[in-house]
């Protein structure tokens, strides 16, 4: 059976707007994905924590406040810290053009400014994660069905 | 090769039974998206243990808040507790929006809780069809209790019953007069009653009807069915909700009927397997979709009937398995 694509929409800190997190999440549960929101204010340890918990492919973080330069390398290095690195990060907001590409630099996959379609957004997902799981199934393959495989 | 590859899944099999979130998680998903049964195989002798308790009720009562305070106060009690959260499916895109967690946000970094979100895919029950599975590895892994809370549902969707030790079932003062609360449905299955949002108009009006009603199931049942009042956004009543569900499942010891219905339980499900392999098995190998799809024109133009076609082809199928025999 084809794997639901599952990704985890996150509110860091202070901020309080989440329209433009909750037009995304709309945008990609249309796009037939399971969609997990968070909820405003939370911080990036209960994001991780609950990337973990529902096993999703990506994590997209909306940030409005200024402090992305901060939060996103926080989550990159908490991913690593619970050895998560494969779970994808990418992101929005008010953000910058100089500070998008120094993140991608540090490696959050992607970054959206304000105005993408979200098609765009969509389509990226499907091609990233699609990329992503054709590399890790032969693996989990034989992770998960064990002796009958061999 | 072989070696190695029971190894990984020794090694992964003694994660999860340890509780490790990563594998839980894995697992779960792994139960979710394949047909193959092989891991809840492997998990279910380590299962039996958690004490499965489920909230169900209308869109908007408050079922994610009271798991959320009902799950911190078994906490107090240094319980490991596994939260299963189901939202619907779009029928339209197969999508889903998962809001549960944002009621849940107090408990997302205990130490002992695991929440997972699951998409109902279809199923029509108020629960996913994997919701069981997804237990059972909540239960392998060591949880005390495991949680789990339906869609927001209407009158009919009853599977939750089929999973857990203890049912609460969460109205709101809203939810209607005495005539609703004697229907079929879902009152039917509720061990417990809440009435939540209880500093709302009409709330104590609705737990006399319900008392009323309750009072000729009673005698019957052999437990007395308490019907609570809570205001889940301020943490009230719920001491009553959790004291409630310990006498159930201390009711439900004594009277020998834990085991007895989980045994039921057990049988539905085996049932419930065996239909599912069948059924996929006839669509895959025995039902003709090209032969049907070449009748289906004269159905159409009532020179057949769907009655008759239907029951020849089943005969076909009774005949051959006898004569295997």
């Amino acid at each position: 059976m084809d794997r639901k694509i599952r990704v985890i929409i996150g509110k860091p800190g202070l901020d309080g707007h989440d329209r433009g997190a909750k037009v995304v999440a709309a945008a990609l549960r249309d796009a037939g994905m399971e969609v997990i929101y968070t909820g405003l204010h939370q911080t990036c340890e209960s994001i991780v924590e609950a990337a973990i918990q529902e096993d999703v492919d990506i994590i997209g973080l909306s940030i409005l406040s200024g402090a992305h330069m901060t939060i996103f390398p926080k989550v990159l290095n908490l991913l690593k810290k619970k050895r998560a690195e494969d779970i994808i990060l990418t992101g929005g907001g008010i953000i910058p053009e100089e500070d998008m590409k120094k993140l991608e630099k540090k490696g959050v996959k992607k970054m959206f400014g304000p105005g993408t379609p979200t098609t765009e957004i969509v389509d990226w997902i499907n091609e990233n994660v699609r990329a992503k799981s054709k590399k890790t199934k032969t693996k989990k393959i034989k992770k998960k069905t064990g002796k009958n495989r061999s | 090769m072989k070696n190695e590859d029971i190894s990984i899944k020794m090694n992964s099999l003694k994660k999860l039974l340890k509780g490790d979130k990563r594998i839980i998680a894995q697992t779960i998903s792994a139960v979710e998206n394949d047909t193959n049964t092989k891991i809840l195989e492997t998990i279910f002798p380590y299962t039996g243990k958690a004490y499965h308790i489920g909230i169900t009720g209308p869109p908007g009562a408050g079922k994610s808040t009271l798991v959320n305070v009902i799950a911190k106060k078994l906490l107090e009690k240094n319980n490991k507790i596994g939260i299963i959260a189901v939202d619907p499916t779009s029928p339209f895109s197969g999508g889903a929006l998962l809001g549960d967690r944002v009621r849940m946000t107090d408990l997302a970094l205990q130490k002992n809780v695991f929440i997972r979100s699951m998409a109902s895919r279809g199923s029509l029950g108020g629960l996913a069809s994997k919701t069981k599975d997804a237990a059972l590895v909540l239960d392998a892994s060591g949880m005390d209790y495991v949680l789990i809370e339906t869609i927001g549902v209407g009158q009919v969707e009853l599977d939750i019953a089929q999973v857990c030790d203890t049912t609460v079932v969460i109205l709101v003062p809203e939810s209607g007069d005495s005539i609703q609360a004697m229907k079929a449905g879902l009152l039917e299955i509720a061990d417990i009653i809440v009435v939540n949002k209880g500093d709302r108009e009409g709330c104590d009006r609705l737990i006399m009807e319900l008392k009323f009603a309750f009072e000729l199931r009673d005698k019957q049942a052999g437990w007395h069915f308490p019907i609570l009042k809570t205001i889940a956004t301020e943490n009230k009543g719920i001491e009553e909700l959790v004291s409630a569900i310990d006498s159930h499942r201390a009711y439900l010891h004594k009277s020998g009927k834990l085991e007895d219905e989980r045994k039921g339980k057990l049988m539905l499900r085996i049932h419930e397997l065996i239909e599912e392999k069948i059924r996929a098995h006839l669509k895959e190998k025995i039902i003709k979709e090209d032969e049907l799809k070449i009748m289906i024109d004269k159905v159409y133009k009532r020179k057949l009937n769907p009655y008759r076609i239907a029951s020849n082809i089943a005969k076909g199928i009774i005949k051959s398995q006898t004569r295997r025999k």
